[in-house]
């Protein structure tokens, strides 16, 4: 496992995101109409050949950063830049090179697959939509897709259905492969998935991406798994990045009182009962009105008056560590041993 | 993957040895829409209705076959074989070798052969309204569906306007009023511009039920993920409509289809019973029917012929669409 080879602000970040936010209208009562402010003003890079883990709970907004950067979704303001162009609100034929370059894996490998498609004509559709004819036919380069994914290069004429959920997802893969993307949003690709296909799946794209030097957006809400494969992690919180690092700094020094909650609460078999762990009292704020200043004050246990006041800014102390609060903790976690999750994951990927 | 070469020069004469094609056929995968195929195959029913409605299709469009080997055609009058009340000689409405399911009263025409020829108006006219509303709901359904926006609004606003409108009633005031349009008070009409009007009425009013059939799964598609991988990877509508959801939605829109054919024949049967749809001339179920009423009492092999033929075709048809839509959706309970 190679620390990142990458050296931090040397080159041109291949993805660049700034400001970026997705408010979505709902209508309330007879008349009103306001937001829900799902997505609020991010801030992040990605480098060539980078994978950066975006985590935080369910509702923070992780898949709908992740659908902006492809454009599904239309982000409400910020910019997107991709390779130092700007593709926030480019037209369908703007994009259409670009699509090549910036693929996404979804989810749920049940729902991703067009039911009525062989495998072939799933993997191919990029390659037919955009109509490139790849040397040695479409034919081939599907077989070789299959083959890179780990799947049998003979059933490309099978349909989805007669393939396991694990397999499903590499099938996913090999078609978001099948453009040679330099950048692939990866969504939850290994949450619908049982542990040990995890773990394969987990290592089947750490490999892609060490061969084909791809970079990664990499969303989760499985601490573990970002920690097996990401460079950095970017935490969220309610529509915004709380803190952002290098992935050795987020797991042993976290900052944000919120990422140490956070990390703490990784269920460990080897310490069992309630002994340094975090708990967070209350719900996630609507959306609709998230509370003034800081974002995690109303669950936060060191708010004070300026939490409420006035809104951190997400600022480095040092290193390449950035986190958005007015006081940072330092140091690692009380409660949490993060080194043996580490060893779990590997041994069963082995 | 794994296999190495001299696994691969074993297996390859295991294969050479014995009978293995069934091996290498596994390798191809059955479609979702085979598999409704063996399930359709295995259904007795479906079978059955199938056969049947084979049957009723093969003498519609042989209808001129039969007329030359059966050797009477559908307007030919035999009034000797007729009483002087203008009743068939004869049992049960004259029925006998040469005239196999006896004679009209009054005109004395042969009913077989006006039975066949009525089963290829009215298989036509259904087939052809059946056809130009799933074709319209398709069409409208989809664009709506996915589209979205005002579009759908619009849609929306006509469909709900095509049902509220009284179907009887228009077709009523429509029919007489085109008729006197075209054609003079006194002028014979056409047995095609009767046909033609029939089926342009059905298309006005049949197309609302497929069209959101196809609204509503266009809408479930359209968020599902395979759809927005396509649109990911740059995917323009035409794609997006005839290869990602078209062939996810044929299974209900088939069996609308297969369901709306035997509407139409009753309803076809209906319009021209109240007197709207065909004229005499052209030979149909509705037409033999309401003439056939006046005889009831006389001669009820009249009524029965027609009548027997229209339930056969409506049943089947109904139970073989009831048994495709198990075939395309086995998780549908019964």
């Amino acid at each position: 496992m190679s620390e990142v080879s990458v050296a931090p602000a040397a080159d041109e970040p291949l993805l660049r995101v700034r400001g970026l936010a997705k408010h979505f209208p709902v209508r309330t009562g007879f008349r009103g109409q306001s937001l829900v402010r799902a997505v609020d003003g991010l801030d992040f890079d990605v480098r060539p050949g980078e994978t950066l883990g975006l985590v935080g709970e369910s509702g923070c907004g992780k898949t709908t950063t992740g659908r902006m950067l492809v454009r599904l979704l239309e982000p409400t303001a910020g910019t997107i830049e991709f390779e130092g162009r700007d593709i926030t609100h480019a037209g369908r034929r703007q994009l259409r090179p670009l699509r090549q370059d910036l693929q996404i894996i979804f989810q749920d490998p049940y729902a991703s697959l067009n039911p009525r498609h062989t495998v072939g004509r799933i993997i191919a559709m990029p390659l037919q939509v955009n109509g490139i004819e790849p040397p040695g036919g479409v034919k081939a380069r599907v077989q070789e897709l299959l083959e890179i994914v780990g799947l049998n290069p003979e059933h490309y004429n099978r349909y989805p259905h007669e393939f396991s959920g694990g397999q499903r997802q590499r099938i996913g893969i090999a078609r978001a492969l099948a453009l040679r993307p330099k950048l692939i949003v990866a969504d939850e690709p290994v949450s619908a998935l049982d542990v040990s296909i995890q773990a394969q799946v987990v290592n089947l794209l750490r490999e892609l991406q060490r061969d084909l030097g791809l970079a990664f957006v990499f969303i989760a809400h499985d601490l573990a798994v970002v920690r097996h494969f990401c460079q950095r992690v970017a935490v969220m919180y309610l529509g915004k990045i709380v803190e952002i690092g290098e992935r050795v700094d987020i797991y042993e020094r976290p900052q944000h009182p919120y990422t140490r909650a956070l990390l703490s609460a990784i269920p460990d078999v080897t310490k069992l009962g309630p002994g340094g762990r975090i708990r967070l009292t209350g719900d996630v704020p609507t959306p609709l009105d998230p509370p003034s200043g800081c974002r995690f004050r109303t669950r936060c246990w060191k708010a004070q008056e300026i939490c409420a006041a006035e809104e951190p800014a997400l600022v480095s102390r040092g290193g390449g560590q950035a986190t958005a609060c007015h006081f940072p903790e330092s140091g690692p976690v009380p409660g949490e041993s993060v080194g043996p999750a580490d060893v779990t994951v590997e041994e069963v990927s082995k | 993957m794994s296999l190495s070469p001299v696994e691969g020069v074993a297996l390859a004469e295991i294969e050479s040895g014995g009978p293995e094609a069934p091996e290498r056929k596994d390798v191809v995968g059955r479609s979702p829409g085979r598999l409704a195929w063996i399930r359709l195959r295995r259904d007795r029913t479906a079978m059955v209705s199938g056969g049947m409605l084979v049957f009723f299709m093969l003498l519609a469009l042989a209808a001129p076959l039969v007329e030359l080997l059966y050797g009477i055609g559908p307007k030919e009058q035999f009034q000797s074989l007729l009483d002087g009340f203008g009743m068939p000689l004869g049992y049960s409405g004259g029925v006998s070798g040469d005239h196999w399911f006896g004679l009209e009263p009054g005109l004395g025409r042969d009913i077989f052969i006006r039975l066949i020829y009525g089963l290829r108006t009215s298989l036509f006219i259904a087939f052809a309204a059946a056809v130009i509303t799933a074709t319209l709901g398709v069409v409208l359904g989809t664009l709506a569906g996915y589209l979205g926006g005002w579009l759908d609004a619009v849609i929306n606003w006509i469909t709900d306007l095509t049902l509220a409108m009284p179907f009887l009633v228009i077709a009523l005031a429509l029919t007489p009023t085109l008729v006197l349009r075209f054609y003079g008070e006194r002028e014979a009409v056409s047995p095609a511009f009767g046909v033609a009007v029939l089926i342009g009425v059905f298309a006005i009013f049949g197309w609302t039920s497929t069209a959101r059939l196809v609204r509503g799964q266009v809408i479930a598609l359209r968020e599902r993920e395979f759809v927005e991988a396509a649109r990911a990877s740059g995917a323009g509508l035409g794609h997006m409509v005839f290869r990602q959801l078209l062939p996810n939605i044929w299974a209900p829109i088939l069996v609308s289809f297969s369901l709306a054919v035997p509407q139409f024949i009753t309803s076809e049967a209906a319009l021209s019973f109240i007197g709207v749809g065909l004229s005499d001339e052209t030979p149909s179920f509705g037409r033999m029917i309401y003439r056939s009423l006046d005889y009831l009492q006389t001669d009820p092999a009249y009524v029965f012929f027609p009548g027997i033929t229209i339930f056969a075709l409506v049943f089947a048809f109904n139970l073989f669409g009831d048994a495709l839509r198990d075939a395309l959706d086995p998780k549908s309970s019964r």
